[in-house]
């Protein structure tokens, strides 16, 4: 790639002021640091990931209005993660994560319990047992 | 506490990181180098590990792993330490600032404050250096960003705590002391050395022979999980290859660099050589994600793209394989 190719398709790194550096060749054929502010051929590719996780916390926060899932399986596909992340980050094994899922275990769940996820995700208590906006 | 050290931008996160702790110590050490004699070129296809709801792809190997090999080979000695206690943690690198010691430490990349939100995945490789502390504010050099930045002392637990795939556990890493002289060519010949024998491997999940194998899943994925799923796994594939830190072309740039400058370095013609032609190689790298982009564009062309793009994939392998066993001769016992 030389110097003048690297591309400058103003990627969502943009946004932050923030560029990555390309190696590329100068004219004399000498390899140089180069700040990119994005390719466009990338931004698609990390948009159809987006796209894919936006799906996910559409369809799950449908299945919690339903009354299938609890707010909990929202929260975690909103904050990007999988049940082995989620169960890790409260300290609850995995399976005991997934039948909080049921919207009938979660509202007997203990305030202590509660307090362990809502930290994980960063909200309160009362944000995640209020309905999801 | 605020150390001046030198902030220095970079392609990956390792290479800045090793990079720049070196320079504060007086050593000059460019990224292509560290990168080189750290054997940081790879390839490695894990099907079995699902990341982001795709398989594992990886253009570097394991985290830490170009660090462990750079300091082995130039002979620098590495303090590294891991905590189970978050208060302890943060303990030890306050002492270690008050000392005046910039430190390195393992982060997660979701919980991290200056990231674009597209960025914020669940990543717990991410490196980065402290180098100093005020009013409750940590100074931040993070090697991959145009310029300096700050966390909380909150926000700093968060990310050295995050949990997932290869958790950070508060891992934080200095240099301890530094030999009086390198031997470079010796460094520089043993780097070369073992990522062609890494390229080369005789395994079937690692180097040309895991891009062959990929080449012949994307034949064979259209059919087996559908268009979606298979653009989505090339989608991962692009952004392993291309995605922050590479340098562009899956690091073959950078290890092109590192070929021109060790050529250079040593005299070595042939290395010069060989660095133009992986130059070649990485355009044609560059030109297959540009191929992968082409799908979401245009969702409903012809189906005989996938094959087009196993073909290119088969023939970077034929290539890359051609070029290490020569690059093998070249850099000789």
């Amino acid at each position: 790639m030389n110097k003048h190719d690297v591309p400058q398709d103003n990627g969502s790194l943009a946004k932050k002021n923030v560029h990555e550096l390309c190696y590329a060749l100068d004219e004399q054929g000498r390899y140089v640091t180069v700040a990119s502010s994005g390719w466009e051929a990338k931004t698609l590719a990390l948009n159809e990931s987006l796209e894919l996780i936006e799906e996910r916390i559409a369809a799950t926060k449908q299945a919690v209005a339903a009354g299938q899932l609890s707010p909990i399986a929202y929260y975690m596909e909103l904050h990007r993660m999988d049940l082995p992340l989620l169960a890790s980050y409260v300290g609850i094994h995995r399976w005991f994560v997934k039948r909080h899922f049921q919207p009938k275990r979660f509202r007997s769940l203990k305030t202590r319990t509660l307090r362990k996820y809502a930290t994980a995700f960063g909200i309160t208590i009362e944000q995640l047992k209020s309905p999801i906006s | 506490m605020n150390i001046a050290f030198e902030h220095r931008q970079s392609a990956h996160c390792e290479n800045g990181v090793i990079s720049n702790l070196l320079n504060h110590q007086g050593v000059t050490l460019s990224e292509p180098m560290v990168f080189g004699i750290g054997s940081g070129l790879f390839f490695v296809y894990l099907p079995f590990l699902k990341v982001n709801f795709a398989p594992g792809f990886s253009f570097r190997p394991m985290p830490g792993h170009i660090f462990r090999k750079l300091a082995k080979r130039l002979g620098i000695k590495v303090k590294h330490q891991r905590f189970s206690s978050p208060e302890k943690a943060a303990a030890v690198l306050d002492a270690k600032l008050r000392e005046g010691v910039p430190v390195g430490l393992q982060v997660g990349v979701y919980h991290l404050t200056y990231f674009p939100d597209e960025y914020r995945f669940h990543f717990n490789a991410h490196n980065l250096v402290v180098y100093g502390k005020e009013t409750n504010e940590y100074l931040i050099s993070d090697p991959v960003m145009d310029y300096t930045t700050r966390l909380s002392e909150q926000e700093l637990e968060r990310v050295r705590f995050a949990k997932g795939a290869l958790p950070p556990k508060g891992h934080l890493y200095y240099l301890e002391r530094l030999p009086e002289r390198f031997d470079l060519e010796k460094a520089i010949k043993k780097g070369i050395r073992q990522t062609c024998n890494d390229m080369l491997a005789p395994v079937p999940i690692v180097g040309v022979r895991a891009m062959r194998w990929v080449a012949s899943k994307i034949r064979k994925w259209p059919t087996t999980i559908g268009v979606k799923k298979t653009n989505h796994y090339l989608g991962q594939l692009v952004r392993m290859q291309e995605e922050i830190g590479t340098g562009g072309g899956g690091f073959r740039f950078i290890y092109a660099a590192f070929l021109q400058e060790a050529g250079t370095l040593l005299g070595n013609q042939a290395l010069v050589a060989r660095s133009a032609e992986l130059t070649a190689i990485g355009d044609a790298w560059r030109d297959f994600a540009l191929d992968i982009s082409r799908i979401y564009k245009n969702r409903d062309a012809t189906d005989d793209r996938y094959e087009k793009l196993a073909d290119s994939l088969a023939s970077l392998a034929d290539r890359e394989q051609r070029f290490f066993s020569q690059l093998k001769k070249d850099i000789g016992r």
